[in-house]
């Protein structure tokens, strides 16, 4: 299970309150990738289709950025493995979004 | 029992306010999607509990919303606007070529006869089509298509295609209207369409002539006449007589013909509403003092309506789609500003008071008259 926070607009979207949790390890044992978990959690919510990642490109939005374990992977591939603690879940994957506007 | 819904979009949420036929008490319902900018909500003219609300932000992009039972409670449909094809380019700012992005949803038409039916106004200006309830969109891409095309600029708030207007006597006949391309008319349901701004004269386009370019800020006609239109331009209150084939000016006597929404009275077609702005680079009423000007002979003769509204001090805007007639017997009009207000007339504009003072900027006002 690996565990996903999300910014509080698209935890109201989606209809969660706290952390969201995905089991990826069952879906893809080999590798589990960031672009892996974006797809469970879109997956899982559908609502958030196009609210992270560009419906068309798949590119990531640009006020939108992941982080986990101190890293900033807001600009890896989506091919990149997630650190072991998030798939360990002792660490979670973070959805933020960017600090603008006023 | 008849009574007034008005659905507000503003800078952080959607409100809905209510109110029976007298329209003095008013309910106050929202933040809906509080956070989050709405730029447009609509009700169905078929069933009246059916309503369409865009909701957007810069960070999370386009969310659509529908509503079945007049706003109680909400379903997220589909959120995807895929432009038809490879996009191409429309010109930028500085003229040269760029890439057609879809930003937001402006605007949202329900069908005159099916609830499923809607369409959406979008920026970059293009229009889709939802046949199931705004689960699933599809461009009409006749209309960005078009040979000019190419040639579209955005005005200052985008490219935004912000109005669209069913003819309700015409099967298949709509209207669009784009900042800063035109007005484009279709008469095969949006399959191909053609510009319709002659008359229409902006400073700054060096062929006065131009098919398109122009910055077209509202249009709106009468339900039982509707080839006659009247057009809020960036600057220039302008009237056509036969469904924008032709335009003329009708500013006559107002202070400024600056503005942004123009509404037309639901029981008298020749009576006309708009609200003159500074100038382009002045957002708010001449001398401090938000009037509304109603014509009630179709344009040039134009007299202010004050009474209730603020005479001092108002530095407000209002926004393309933020005025709304109902059509009560006696016919309200609607106008939410860019300070919080949303000021109500019951009286034809006679007289005037706030139903709410301190909403977040409003951007869109719509009414539903309920039976």
């Amino acid at each position: 299970m690996i565990r996903v926070e999300l910014p509080a607009h698209l935890r109201t979207l989606a209809g969660v309150s706290g952390e969201v949790t995905l089991d990826l390890r069952a879906e893809a044992p080999a590798v589990v990738t960031l672009g892996d978990a974006l797809d469970a959690l879109e997956a899982r919510y559908p609502v958030l289709r196009g609210t992270i990642r560009d419906h068309r490109t798949g590119c990531r939005r640009a006020f939108v950025r992941f982080f986990a374990c101190m890293q900033d992977l807001s600009h890896e591939p989506a091919d990149f493995p997630l650190p072991e603690p998030v798939l360990a879940g002792s660490e979670p994957l973070l959805v933020i979004g960017a600090m603008a506007g006023g | 029992m008849t009574g007034v819904r008005v659905l507000v979009g503003t800078r952080k949420g959607a409100f809905v306010l209510t109110s029976d036929g007298t329209r003095k008490e008013w309910g106050v319902s929202g933040p809906h999607f509080a956070g989050w900018e709405i730029y447009h909500a609509k009700g169905s003219p078929a069933d009246p509990d059916r309503l369409y609300v865009s909701q957007s932000t810069g960070w999370f992009g386009q969310q659509i919303q529908r509503s079945d039972d007049g706003g109680q409670s909400w379903q997220a449909v589909g959120n995807e606007f895929s432009y038809e094809g490879i996009p191409g380019t429309h010109q930028w700012y500085d003229g040269t070529p760029h890439p057609w992005e879809f930003a937001r949803v402006w605007h949202l038409e329900p069908s005159l006869h099916d609830p499923d039916t809607v369409y959406a106004g979008v920026e970059d200006a293009a229009l889709f089509r939802s046949v199931d309830g705004g689960q699933h969109w599809q461009e009409l891409s006749g209309l960005r298509n078009h040979k000019t095309g190419s040639h579209w600029q955005p005005g200052a708030g985008g490219m935004c295609l912000h109005t669209i207007l069913l003819d309700p006597t015409r099967e298949g006949r709509i209207f669009a209207a784009i900042s800063a391309a035109g007005t484009f008319r279709s008469d095969d349901s949006g399959e191909s369409w053609r510009p319709v701004n002659k008359g229409l004269r902006s400073e700054g386009i060096p062929d006065p002539e131009a098919e398109t370019g122009h910055c077209v800020h509202r249009i709106a006609m009468h339900p039982t006449r509707p080839d006659v239109l009247f057009m809020q331009k960036h600057w220039d209150v302008m009237r056509s007589d036969d469904a924008g084939e032709n335009w003329h000016e009708v500013s006559g006597d107002l202070p400024t013909d600056f503005g942004f929404p123009i509404s037309v009275h639901a029981h008298e077609p020749d009576t006309v509403y708009v609200v003159p702005i500074t100038s382009d680079s002045l957002h708010f009423p001449p001398d401090g003092r938000l009037r509304v000007f109603r014509s009630r002979t179709g344009g040039n003769e134009w007299e202010p309506l004050t009474d209730g509204l603020p005479q001092q001090n108002c530095y407000v805007n209002v926004l393309r789609d933020a005025m709304d007639v109902d059509s009560l017997d006696d016919c309200g009009i609607y106008v939410g500003t860019t300070g919080g207000q949303v000021y109500a007339s019951a009286d034809s504009g006679e007289t005037w008071s706030p139903i709410v003072r301190d909403l977040p900027a409003v951007l869109s006002v719509e009414v539903q008259t309920l039976s």
